[in-house]
C-alpha cells in the first residue's frame, strides 16, 4: 500500500517552512517531491531600490546563519564594480569573521544532527561549545548573528592586541572540544548506526546533479571555491579541501567536523600574520557601469552574487543563488529508497536554509492544480473577499 | 480491618495514591538526572528543586482541552488512556513490597504472579498500538505499527532474561523469588548479565532513547500521541511514569533481592532500588542516539535473544551443579 505522508509545511524537523510529500510503503521512501515558496520574501526586488551600502545590510540578511556570507559575497562584487582594493589588514578581519561563521554554522549543524539523530546530548554539549564562537563574534563586530563588519572598501571595526590573544587562547579550546567531537561522532556505536549508509549521494550523482558545499565533499568531489576559484586572501593561506568518500550522512558529518578544524588553522594563520595598517579604503558614491559575478565558499556551499550596474548608486538587479538551493536536487535522489525515519536526518545533511534560497512563488489552486499569474492587489481583494466568508467559522469559542 | 486492608492496597500503599506521588517523583528524577547529564538544570522553578514539575504538567495537561479527532472511534479513542492507567496500576499490586508475605500466598502473591506481571506488562504496548491506530492520523498510524514491531524485538529476550532467575530460584512466585535471593545473595551475580538484558529490554519497552522511536518527534511528530491533548495525554503521561516504577520495581524484586524488612526498611529498599535502576535507564538514555525500527529488531534477535538463551543455558547447568 502506497501512502503519501506530507513532511512541512509546518513539521517539527523543520525550521522553516518547505514541502516535502514522500510517497511510502511501509517504511520505505519510492518517491519524494519538493515544494518550494512559502517562504518568499522578495529581497532581489527590494534590492533594486537600495544603495549599494543599504544592501550590503540587505543582502545580511537574506540568512540569519551565514549572513556574513552573503554581506561579502555583495561586498566582493560591488567592490571590482568601484574598482577599489580593501587594504589587507580589513581583508584578513573580513574573512577571519567568515571562517568564524563557518565554525559557528557547522557547530550548529552537528548540534541539530545530533538532534534530528535523536542525540539531544550531543546537541546540548555542541551548542554549549558553540557559544565560544559566538562570544569571539560578538568580541570583533558586537553582535552575535548579523555582524555587520563588513563596507565597501574593507570592515568597520578593527581589533586590538588583548583581543588578538584572547581570540587566539579561545581558539586553542575550541580545538580540543571539536577533537572530542569528531572522536565521538564517529565511534559511538548507535549514532555511527544511524548515520553510516543513510542518504547516499553517489560520486557521479553528486556532479551530474551539481551539489555545493559538504554535500559535493563528502562524496569525494573536491569542490571548494577557496581552492578552486580563491578569493580574498585564499591563494596565501594554507589549507586543505576536506573530503570524505562514504558519500552518506556520516561522511557529511566527518567532512563538518575537519572543515571546522581546518577553519581554526587558517584563523590561527590569519591572526598571526596580521599585517598593519588601515581596515578600510573610501569608496566613491557611484560604481562603473557593468556587471559581475561573485562568488564565496559560504559554510553550506558556494554562493553567487550576481551584481549590473548601470552607473547610479544603486544596482540595477541583484541576482542571489542560495547554495541550498544547489542541493534540492541531489536531496530528491538522496530520499528515494530510504527509510522514512531518515527523512530529517537526510533532508538536515544538506543544512537547509530554506528562506535564503527562496527565489520566486507559485500560485496553485489546491482544487485543480492549475498555476496562475495574480497580481498583488488581486491578491490582497480574494484575501479580503474569504475573509468575509469565513468570518463567522473563525469565531471559535475560548475553551475554558 | 481486615476488609480495609485490600483498600488500602488499592487506593493508598502500593496503590494509586503512592503510585501518583512516586511515579511523578521518578519522572522529575529522570528528566533531573538526565538534564545534569546534558549539562543543563532541568526542572527548579515549581517546588523546592523543582520537585512539584510533573504534578503541574499534569495538572494543566488536565485543565486542556481535548480532542478527539473526527474520524477517529470515538469510544475506543476515550477509553484506551483509562484502561493503560487501569493496567499498569493494577500491576503494581503483583510486586511484592510490604504487603506480601514470602510464605502465604494471596490475591496478590500467587505461584505464576511473575507471568502475570510480565503480561499486564505487555499490556500498555497493545493500547498504544491502538491509540495510534484508532486516532486516524497518518503520523500516529506510522507510530503504532513502529510500537508492534519493536514488540516482535524485545519481548522475548525480556521474558527469557527475567525468567532465567526465576528458574535458579526454582519458584514462579516473585516473593518466593526474592526470598531465595535474600537467603543466597551471591547468587545475583549469575544473574547480571540477564539484568543487563532486561534493562536494555525494559528501556525499549518505555519507549526511552535509544528506542523513543514510535514517537520520534523529528519524524513522525508526536507519533502515538500526536491527536491526544488534555485529559487523555496527561493519563497516557502518568501511565508511563507508573510502568517506570512497576518496571523497576520488578528489575528490583528479581535481579536486586526484593525488599525484604518490613514496612519501614522495605520501604527505603523499594525507594533505593528502583532509583538505582532508573537512574540506570536514564544514563543509558542520556549516552545513545536513537536508532532505527529495523535496526531494533536485528539489534534484539542477533544480540540480546541469544544472550537471554546462553543466560538460561547456564541457569540450567548451575541448577543441575548446586546441591
Amino acid at each position: 500500500m502506497k501512502v503519501q505522508i506530507p513532511i512541512g509545511p509546518q513539521h517539527p524537523a523543520l525550521k522553516e517552512p518547505i514541502g516535502l510529500r514522500m510517497t511510502v510503503e511501509g517504511e520505505v521512501i519510492h518517491d519524494a517531491d519538493l515544494r518550494l515558496g512559502y517562504n518568499h520574501r522578495g529581497v532581489e526586488k527590494v534590492a533594486e531600490g537600495r544603495s549599494y551600502i543599504q544592501n550590503l545590510y540587505l543582502t545580511e540578511r537574506i540568512c540569519g546563519i551565514c549572513s556574513h556570507s552573503h554581506s561579502t559575497t555583495f561586498a566582493q562584487g560591488a567592490e571590482i564594480l568601484f574598482e577599489i582594493v580593501p587594504p589587507k589588514r580589513g581583508q584578513f578581519l573580513r574573512y577571519l569573521v567568515s571562517e568564524l561563521e563557518r565554525v559557528h554554522s557547522h557547530l550548529l549543524w552537528l548540534g541539530v544532527a545530533g538532534h534530528e539523530a535523536g542525540f539531544d546530548s550531543f546537541f546540548m554539549y555542541v551548542w554549549r561549545d558553540r557559544e565560544i564562537v559566538m562570544d569571539i563574534l560578538e568580541m570583533i563586530s558586537g553582535n552575535r548573528v548579523h555582524y555587520a563588519i563588513n563596507t565597501i572598501g574593507g570592515v568597520r571595526r578593527d581589533i586590538d592586541e588583548a583581543q588578538r590573544t584572547k581570540i587566539l587562547d579561545l581558539l586553542a579550546v575550541l580545538r580540543a572540544r571539536t577533537s572530542f567531537y569528531l572522536n565521538l561522532g564517529t565511534t559511538e556505536p548507535s549514532f555511527v548506526g544511524r548515520l553510516a549508509g543513510v542518504g547516499y549521494l553517489s560520486k557521479e550523482d553528486a556532479m551530474s546533479l551539481c551539489a555545493v558545499g559538504p554535500t559535493a565533499r563528502a562524496s569525494n568531489v573536491p569542490r571548494d571555491v577557496r581552492k578552486d576559484d580563491p578569493y580574498g586572501i585564499y591563494d596565501e593561506v594554507p589549507f586543505e579541501v576536506c573530503t570524505a568518500d562514504t558519500c552518506d550522512v556520516l561522511g557529511r558529518t566527518v567532512v563538518r567536523i575537519k572543515e571546522v578544524l581546518q577553519s581554526y588553522d587558517i584563523m590561527e594563520y590569519l591572526l598571526r600574520n596580521l599585517p598593519a595598517g588601515p581596515v578600510a579604503v573610501k569608496a566613491p558614491r557611484r560604481p562603473k557601469p557593468g556587471e559581475i559575478v561573485s562568488r564565496y565558499e559560504a559554510p553550506r556551499g558556494e554562493n553567487i552574487h550576481y551584481i549590473k550596474s548601470n552607473g547610479t548608486d544603486k544596482p540595477e538587479r541583484l541576482k542571489v543563488r542560495a547554495p541550498t538551493l544547489g542541493n534540492y536536487a541531489a536531496t530528491i535522489a538522496m530520499l528515494k529508497k530510504g527509510f522514512i525515519a531518515d527523512i530529517p536526518l537526510i533532508f538536515a545533511a544538506i543544512d537547509p536554509c530554506i528562506c535564503c534560497a527562496e527565489r520566486s512563488v507559485e500560485l496553485v489552486d489546491s482544487r485543480s492544480g492549475r498555476p496562475s499569474v495574480v497580481r498583488w492587489s488581486e491578491l490582497r481583494r480574494m484575501a479580503g473577499r474569504r475573509a468575509a466568508r469565513d468570518s463567522k467559522k473563525r469565531n471559535v469559542e475560548w475553551p475554558l | 480491618m481486615a476488609a480495609l486492608k485490600p483498600l488500602l492496597y488499592v487506593f493508598v500503599y502500593p496503590g494509586l495514591l503512592f503510585l501518583f506521588a512516586y511515579g511523578t517523583f521518578c519522572e522529575w528524577f529522570d528528566r533531573k538526572v538526565y538534564a545534569r547529564l546534558q549539562n543543563r538544570m532541568g526542572p527548579t522553578h515549581t517546588g523546592r528543586w523543582g520537585l512539584l514539575q510533573p504534578v503541574a504538567d499534569f495538572v494543566k495537561l488536565m485543565a486542556k482541552e481535548d480532542v478527539v479527532p473526527e474520524k477517529a472511534d470515538k469510544g475506543l479513542f476515550t477509553a484506551l488512556p483509562v484502561v493503560g492507567l487501569a493496567v499498569v496500576a493494577t500491576a503494581m499490586l503483583l510486586v511484592p513490597v510490604w504487603h506480601v508475605s514470602p510464605t502465604a500466598s494471596g490475591f496478590n502473591s500467587f505461584s505464576g504472579d511473575i507471568i502475570v506481571l510480565l503480561y499486564l506488562l505487555s499490556l500498555p504496548t497493545l493500547i498504544f498500538f491502538l491509540a495510534g491506530w484508532s486516532s486516524t492520523n497518518l503520523f500516529s498510524t506510522v507510530g503504532g505499527t513502529r510500537v508492534l514491531t519493536m514488540l516482535f524485538g524485545y519481548e522475548v529476550p525480556l521474558f527469557l532474561a527475567v525468567l532465567s532467575p526465576a528458574l535458579l530460584a526454582g519458584s514462579w512466585r516473585l516473593a518466593e523469588i526474592a526470598a531465595f535471593y535474600q537467603a543466597r545473595p551471591l547468587l545475583l551475580l549469575v544473574n547480571l548479565p540477564a539484568f543487563a538484558i532486561s534493562l536494555v529490554c525494559v528501556q525499549a519497552k518505555l519507549e526511552r532513547t535509544p528506542f523513543d522511536i514510535p514517537h520520534a518527534e523529528t519524524e513522525i511528530v508526536g507519533g502515538t500521541f500526536t491527536e491526544f491533548s488534555g485529559k487523555k495525554l496527561a493519563f497516557f503521561r502518568l501511565m508511563t511514569d507508573i510502568e517506570l516504577v512497576v518496571s523497576s520495581g520488578l528489575l528490583a524484586t528479581v535481579f536486586l533481592g526484593g525488599f525484604p524488612g518490613g514496612v519501614g526498611w522495605g520501604f527505603v529498599q523499594f525507594i533505593l532500588k528502583t532509583l538505582f535502576i532508573i537512574f540506570l535507564l536514564s544514563l543509558m538514555r542520556a549516552a545513545t542516539s536513537r536508532i532505527r525500527v529495523d535496526q531494533v529488531v536485528s539489534f534484539a534477535w542477533r544480540f540480546l535473544a541469544p544472550a537471554a538463551v546462553g543466560q538460561l543455558l547456564l541457569v540450567i547447568l548451575l541448577k543441575g551443579f548446586m546441591p
